[in-house]
């Protein structure tokens, strides 16, 4: 219980900071009323604008009712759409999570099969293979693996729709493009952890027993290999959030990422802020939630603490 | 250290020293102006041959020449990765060297502050950073280098932890040798190694920020090159013309391949676990 009421006040402490550094980001070019007027308006009404919004206030005090307004969950309202920022957000943020679960599968379905063979193949041309598909996946900006597929299935095969969010298949190309990373990742994190409990005794002992190597992975290894992938899963969700920001430009998924890219031409920063916001704290919370998830499932973890 | 070189090493080294010969060269190697425009030469194939020369990647939506735009968005990457890496690698270090001999609550402050900065996913706020402050090269580089720097801290701070209690430290402190010549002779050349290898995949990491970015059109900005803008204006022109994505973005996939091969190579050389099997 310690342990657990610790982490839950780091998260805290985490996403305290956080609503602090953005606060300081958006003042840093001095003015955050100028990051807020639509272009062309006159000095007085950035006068007018910048007292309704109360920047003229001395910093302690906007920043506490920064902090105030968010911990009631008010974003404040787009100068630009001339609405609530909560609510702009909240109706992007059922593609983004769409797209993230199944970048997700993608990840979990070839990395984690990718990570065992690596481990039990080693030292063979399976695991020479299979690495350099790795690297490669760690290497790949998602933007140019993005339009390669757009390329070859969307304009070539004529396969799958190259942009937009209409059906299912518009989810595939996305998804593979932004789990390719995180892909990466599960294979890695799979290889080292299976090679772990590969050199264990209880693997000898379930082989002396005349299991056979395959059985013996399957039966014992994968249970125990698991504990920390499912860690790492929580953990690459909040790298799939940000990595959403390119991956939905690039196929104009309305999500999100997309969402903020577009405000920022728009000079709609409010929904900027609110993106970065939200993203950073799901990340604290997946964080938390793995960390808890990993005392719980291996009561080692809380021994040691 | 086992510095034996295979031959496929020797393949990536000579690739890196070839992306970074081809940006320095950038001047002499180009055959065209990369900034300039022809309304004449719009969107032509690579192989193309004509009057004013050869086009031998092709030209892009405003008739420029495809390889002379590669070869000066080689340029771009390469320095804006290099500075932003040299701007985190020194703040990060600095402040992890400060939180591992101070410890107590200068060690608490500061790796609290590296805990809040890593919940904060990078890009993120980069692309918050670079909105706010407008675009330009200086801000660039100083928003990648001074959101990237928490990596450095933890290593460094680890590192400190564990050099500072070693005999010969304690002898030149002894010795009355001041914080600061102690931390920087004695301290940082035993830590270098494991922040070299944080350098290297940082390297790769800002290069796809820097590409990331202006993609986004946050960073490098038009008519000036960067591979991400010039595959941002292809994604336009996909379906008409190929090359314009193909090739900056094959250029960038096999420049971090390169650097997080060689990245990889330097750490098991590096790193202690490594290093008492050879």
């Amino acid at each position: 219980m310690r342990h657990v009421a610790g982490r839950v006040g780091q998260a805290v402490i985490a996403c305290f900071g956080v609503l602090t550094i953005v606060f300081f980001v958006m003042r840093l070019s001095g003015d955050p009323t100028l990051l807020l007027v639509p272009e062309g308006a006159t000095a007085e009404q950035i006068g007018a604008l910048r007292h309704e919004l109360g920047f003229d206030r001395p910093l302690l005090v906007q920043y506490l009712a920064y902090l105030g307004d968010l911990v009631q969950f008010d974003l404040g309202d787009s100068l630009v759409q001339r609405a609530p920022v909560a609510g702009i957000v909240a109706e992007r943020i059922p593609y983004t999570v769409t797209l993230a679960i199944g970048a997700l599968l993608v990840a979990l379905g070839l990395g984690i099969p990718a990570g065992i063979a690596m481990a039990v193949w080693r030292g063979t041309l399976v695991e020479r293979a299979l690495a350099a598909a790795v690297l490669a996946g760690q290497s790949l900006p998602t933007f140019w693996s993005g339009i390669l597929l757009i390329l070859y299935f969307g304009v070539y095969l004529g396969w799958l729709p190259t942009s937009g969010a209409d059906s299912l298949s518009s989810l595939v190309m996305p998804s593979v493009a932004l789990g390719a990373l995180t892909m990466s990742t599960f294979a890695r994190m799979t290889r080292v952890s299976v090679l772990d409990e590969l050199s264990r005794d209880y693997v000898a002992a379930a082989r002396a027993r005349g299991l056979s190597r395959m059985a013996a992975v399957g039966r014992h290894v994968l249970r125990n290999a698991a504990i920390p992938v499912v860690t790492i899963a929580a953990l690459e969700v909040g790298n799939l959030l940000a990595g959403a920001v390119i991956v939905e430009t690039v196929f104009a998924w309305p999500g999100i990422g997309q969402l903020a890219i577009q405000s920022i031409a728009a000079r709609d920063f409010l929904i900027v802020q609110a993106v970065v916001l939200f993203v950073s704290i799901v990340y604290i919370a997946m964080n938390l939630l793995a960390d808890l998830a990993y005392a719980a499932i291996d009561p080692r973890i809380r021994l040691e603490r | 250290m086992n510095l034996r070189i295979s031959p496929g090493m020797w393949v990536i080294l000579a690739l890196l020293l070839g992306f970074v010969l081809a940006a320095m060269g950038a001047d002499l190697l180009a055959m065209h102006d990369p900034l300039r425009q022809s309304l004449l030469l719009r969107l032509r194939p690579p192989g193309t041959v004509m009057a004013a020369g050869q086009y031998l990647l092709g030209t892009d939506d405003l008739g420029r020449d495809l390889l002379s735009r590669i070869l000066y968005g080689a340029r771009a990457s390469l320095l804006v990765a290099a500075l932003s890496v040299s701007v985190s690698l020194v703040v990060g270090t600095a402040l992890g060297l400060l939180a591992g001999w101070f410890r107590g609550w200068t060690a608490v402050v500061i790796m609290r502050f590296v805990d809040t900065m890593l919940s904060i996913p990078a890009i993120l706020l980069a692309v918050l950073t670079v909105a706010v402050l407008g675009p330009g090269f200086l801000k660039l580089v100083m928003v990648l280098g001074l959101t990237r720097w928490p990596r450095y801290t933890r290593v460094a701070y680890a590192q400190t932890l564990q050099v500072a209690t070693l005999p010969y430290i304690r002898a030149a402190e002894m010795a009355g040798c001041s914080a600061t010549r102690l931390l920087l002779r004695h301290v940082l050349p035993n830590i270098a190694g494991p922040l070299m290898v944080v350098a290297t995949s940082e390297f790769g990491l800002m290069i796809l920020f820097e590409a990331g970015l202006s993609f986004l059109g946050l960073g490098i900005q038009p008519p000036y090159p960067s591979w991400g803008s010039i595959m941002s204006a292809g994604r336009a022109y996909v379906a008409r013309a190929w090359w314009l994505t193909v090739f900056p973005g094959a250029c960038l996939f096999v420049l971090v391949l390169c650097v997080n091969v060689f990245g990889d190579w330097l750490r098991d050389r590096v790193d202690p676990r490594s290093r008492g099997r050879g």
